[in-house]
């Protein structure tokens, strides 16, 4: 019986030598993740079960990332719920400020995912690693409760969609725009409980930063999660980096689907999603003028080194429009200092940009970047929910780095040709 | 399990930021999220909504964020239950997860009208609508997920195992 790469992962997590979609099954968990807002209610509820440990210390994360560094005294508050519970639970993947980055950038980079894992994270855009090919999926916090006690959660084995990209990359489009594309055709549920597995030999061609990003936002159509068979790239990525064994698994050609797209990515220009959902998608040649106030590039979803070296090639010599407050946060420590060593901060620095320590805050309108009533932002993260970075009269445009740096450029948004 | 109550219905595609927006989640207690419940969609949700009202809404509802702040707060404002035509995933398990009883219900979801007296059985998944005197029929939950609704949740449904194996 033919099977798909999800499907694969999943039986063999659930110790089965098949599954099919629609089938209960539970299964073990590689890693469960929380962060500073879900794993405070998480933590509460794990101390209900009864449990005097977690499934496995080395198997749990906890990352304060999304009010940190703490914006006040309630968030210091819910930050130290974590700190404490690691401590006492001797959790050894806790990440402290100044050692931390946005989870979904920092697991993968700790080598703390990889191919053939099945994650859960109390967190939507866990579905990241499937870049890696891994079963990733978002849960709340009462399911991370439970997997942190059990190593395990239940599953009803998902259907699968595949998307396949054919056809040759036109200029500045890369993985944010194909998975804006994908969502703008089929819908904010056009993905309803389903897998994304994205293949074809323009993935092949994609970066890993390009594939993370691709994954990440399977959860904006209503995914449970996006994920890639992992290849050479995938395996140049984790080498030397993982800290647990990993399991290549690929989709058998003969894998029954719900669906199957043949996207020819030769008419795939740079996107921008409108508010106030991810599928209100345009290109941004007819975006029109649509003046903007804030630029923000990072977040899980574009806040890697070919993020920041695209944003870079954009921005360097230039100025930000003296209208525009341009900010720009890298993914993880690790990525900042990089940046740093290939001159990128200094860019951006003598653009005028603000570059901050690595942080969900500007994303989902925690903290740093909120925005006023009536105010404009074009943003490489990956929600333009009503609201979603600050006052509920306010605008998001969701674009790839490149658009967003040219935008902040030019006061408008703007392709980067526009820029010379 | 009968719940009554007057529907306050609501679009497609409404995100976990409308139905708890992030600058709120600083805080995990119920009652002060429950405050903030809707907020962004209508203001004086929180202030009009009596106890065990009903939330109606189109398709997906929950999308966005995995926060399960999210039905805490509709769940801690008193709202009895939701009637949705769909739900996204993280947030129909999250409801489930913590005893918020939901309900896919396409005809409910069209022909409710805002105000309309409800009146759900949250065992067989019959929504009356006794303003327009007519009923719909909710998708039946899946034999396990009842299994944990009737542990009183899943952390009850997890500790019972527990104890069980232990």
């Amino acid at each position: 019986m033919p099977m798909t790469i999800a499907e694969k992962i999943l039986a063999a997590h659930a110790g089965k030598d098949r599954v099919e979609p629609g089938q209960l099954i539970n299964a073990k968990v590689d890693l469960v993740l929380g962060n500073d807002i879900t794993a405070p209610v998480a933590i509460r509820e794990f101390a209900k079960i009864g449990v005097d440990k977690v499934f496995d210390r080395h198997r749990v994360a906890l990352v304060p990332d999304h009010f940190t560094p703490n914006k006040d005294i309630k968030s210091a508050e819910q930050a130290k719920i974590l700190r404490e519970f690691a401590k006492e639970y001797k959790i050894t993947n806790y990440f402290e400020v100044g050692r931390m980055g946005i989870e979904h950038c920092l697991l993968p980079e700790q080598g703390l995912v990889g191919p053939g894992d099945v994650v859960i994270g109390a967190d939507s855009h866990t579905c990241t690693y499937g870049a890696l090919g891994a079963f990733a999926t978002g849960s709340g916090s009462t399911d991370m409760a439970a997997a942190m006690a059990l190593g395990e959660t239940w599953f009803k084995v998902p259907e699968s969609i595949k998307f396949v990209y054919h056809g040759k990359l036109n200029p500045w489009v890369g993985g944010k725009d194909l998975i804006l594309y994908t969502i703008g055709k089929i819908g904010v549920d056009g993905a309803l409980y389903k897998v994304m597995e994205f293949t074809g030999p323009v993935i092949k061609e994609l970066s890993m930063d390009g594939r993370f990003t691709m994954c990440n936002m399977a959860v904006e159509a209503g995914a449970k999660t996006g994920i890639i068979e992992p290849d050479e790239k995938t395996r140049a990525y984790v080498e030397g980096r993982s800290k647990f064994p990993v399991t290549f698994y690929e989709s058998d050609p003969d894998a029954k689907y719900a669906e199957v797209y043949e996207i020819d990515v030769s008419e795939i220009e740079p996107v921008v999603a409108f508010p106030h959902l991810p599928e209100n998608t345009r290109p941004v040649s007819q975006a029109g003028d649509v003046k903007i106030d804030q630029a923000v590039i990072g977040s899980c979803t574009n806040g890697r080194m070919e993020d920041l070296r695209l944003a870079a090639e954009v921005l360097k010599g230039k100025k930000v429009h003296r209208d525009v407050r341009m900010i720009i946060f890298p993914g993880t420590q690790e990525i900042y200092r990089q940046a740093m060593g290939e001159g990128l901060i200094e860019i951006f620095i003598d653009a005028g940009a603000a570059v901050s320590t690595p942080t969900c805050g500007p994303c989902l309108g925690g903290h740093m970047g909120i925005l006023a009533k009536g105010e404009r932002a074009i943003a490489t993260t990956n929600r333009n929910f009503v609201g979603r970075m600050g006052h509920p009269e306010s605008e998001i445009y969701l674009s790839n780095p490149a658009v967003a740096a040219a935008s902040a450029i030019l006061g408008r948004i703007a392709s980067p040709e526009e820029v010379d | 399990m009968k719940l009554n109550g007057k529907a306050w219905k609501f679009g497609h595609d409404i995100d976990t930021d409308v139905i708890i927006p992030a600058r709120h989640l600083n805080t995990s207690d119920p009652a002060e999220l429950a405050k903030h419940c809707m907020e962004d969609a209508d203001p004086n949700f929180y202030k009009n909504i009596e106890a065990g009202d009903i939330i109606v809404a189109g398709k997906n509802f929950g999308c966005g964020s995995s926060r399960e702040h999210a039905p805490i707060a509709i769940k801690a404002a008193g709202i009895s239950c939701v009637i949705a035509k769909s739900f996204a995933r993280i947030f129909y398990r999250n409801a489930l997860n913590i005893g918020l009883p939901i309900f896919e219900c396409a005809a409910g979801a069209d022909r409710i009208q805002p105000g309309d007296r409800l009146e759900v059985n949250a065992d067989t998944g019959e929504i009356k609508n006794l303003t327009q005197n007519e009923s719909y029929r909710a998708t039946a939950v899946p034999e396990f997920m009842q299994h944990i609704i009737a542990s009183g949740g899943l952390i009850n449904y997890v500790a019972k195992r527990v104890k069980n194996d232990g």
